[in-house]
């Protein structure tokens, strides 16, 4: 007798066509159609999405809570990355 | 990084009402505490399922026959949701079912009672749904990451679960005499068991120290339950039905209703494996897995052999 639920897959949905895939879960399947079939049954019941991708759990990497410092530490000291940073002459207003 | 400092980003966290996620580094005892409480929310899902499966194949009309299949399945949607939670803490989800099947794992007392007449299935979904919304909005706020957003999805489904149980108490409540019999024969019966699901009163709640401490909880349980007192009582005025309490009196100097506590007694029982229903509930999802083995089996067979094919070609 089996007790092996399969492994787990992660789940995204896509809202409405033009949107980005938002993670919204986990699940256990053997193969890619069950994981797309269990997804749709189990997160999409009252048309949550209208697209969906499933990824194997052990195909995601993470970064490390620990790196928050560290790893994203370059993109601090350039504020000129932002448009705020630049002066427009009054006379051209919008830009 | 040393421990000391760890514990201090964890209790910082705590402190300015952040989410702990899987990664993390949290204590031990956090953990286990989770895994305990998350696994026994799935499964108390799961078992859930039980006592209004019982009406599905006896619904008294079409219209209430599907919406109970649709209720009934959200509920085993619930208990994924919170395994796969669990799950992230680093427990695998054979274990936890092994936990519930072989009755290590506790689960919710109240379905350990038994669905008698289509009013039961009522009253589950109007008090039980209605109790478990109240514990499960709290908890959309519970420090850990992967609970709180299972919550989230939960709380939205739930909404439609208390209304359809309140439908069929309001058809049985405003029918025939002897329809009304039946509501309030189930009222009188699930009363005190839904005001145990709460849990113990404060002073003897082993586990509510902590977590409430971890902001695992935010309210206690006798705050959770006077809330829902609250709530419920104009609802049953409504219906024309009475509370099973001869105590139960508005007390304007706390704003709430002065209600019995349930028997105390009878919820130890229930909970170490002595209720009415506690065996039969726990054979069904033995013969349940059992009979699901060859599907599990089946599939994973298939999906070994596609994998053969692939590599092959
Ligand atoms: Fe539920
Ligand atoms: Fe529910």
């Amino acid at each position: 007798m089996s007790d092996n639920q399969g492994p787990v897959w992660e789940i995204f949905l896509q809202k409405k066509a033009g949107q980005p895939f938002v993670h919204c879960g986990s699940l256990h399947a053997f193969d890619k159609e069950m994981a797309l079939q269990n997804a749709r049954d189990l997160y999409t019941r009252r048309g949550e999405g209208v697209s969906i991708w499933a990824v194997p759990s052990n195909a995601i990497v993470a970064s490390s809570p620990e790196d928050i410092g560290p790893f994203f530490e370059p993109s601090n000291d350039k504020v000129y990355r932002h448009p705020t940073f630049y002066q427009i002459p009054d006379a051209i207003g919008h830009m | 990084m040393e421990l000391n400092k760890f514990e201090d980003v964890f209790e910082g966290k705590l402190a300015k009402n952040e989410m702990v996620e899987p990664k993390d580094w949290m204590p031990d005892n956090y953990r286990k505490h989770l895994i305990r409480q998350i696994s026994q929310h799935a499964h108390s899902e799961i078992v859930g399922m039980l006592p209004e499966g019982n009406w599905i194949t006896r619904a008294p009309s079409l219209r209430s026959k599907v919406v109970l299949l649709a209720k009934v399945q959200d509920e085993g949607g619930h208990g994924l949701y919170l395994y796969t939670a669990a799950e992230t803490l680093g427990v695998s989800r054979d274990e936890l079912l092994n936990n519930l099947h072989t009755g290590k794992a506790k689960y919710s007392s109240i379905f350990n009672y038994p669905t008698l007449t289509w009013a039961d299935i009522g009253a589950v979904g109007w008090l039980v749904d209605g109790a478990a919304i109240m514990n499960q909005v709290m908890l959309q706020r519970t420090s850990y990451g992967p609970y709180a957003r299972a919550m989230v999805r939960i709380c939205k489904e739930e909404s439609f679960h208390q209304r359809q149980g309140f439908e069929i108490m309001t058809r049985l409540a405003f029918g025939t005499e002897d329809q009304k019999a039946m509501a309030q024969d189930a009222l009188n019966r699930w009363w005190y068991p839904t005001m145990m699901m709460f849990g113990p009163p404060d002073a003897e709640s082993p586990n509510s120290e902590n977590a409430m401490k971890w902001r695992i909880k935010r309210e206690t349980n006798d705050q959770l339950r006077q809330k829902f007192v609250n709530q419920t009582v104009p609802q049953v005025e409504y219906l024309g039905l009475t509370v099973p309490d001869a105590n139960l009196k508005w007390n304007e100097a706390k704003k709430g209703y002065d209600y019995s506590e349930p028997n105390w007694v009878e919820f130890k029982n229930v909970i170490s494996g002595n209720g009415p229903c506690n065996k039969e509930r726990l054979a069904a999802r033995n013969k349940a897995h059992d009979e699901g083995a060859w599907v599990r089996e089946a599939a994973q067979a298939f999906a070994k052999k596609r994998k053969e094919v692939y590599a092959a070609a």
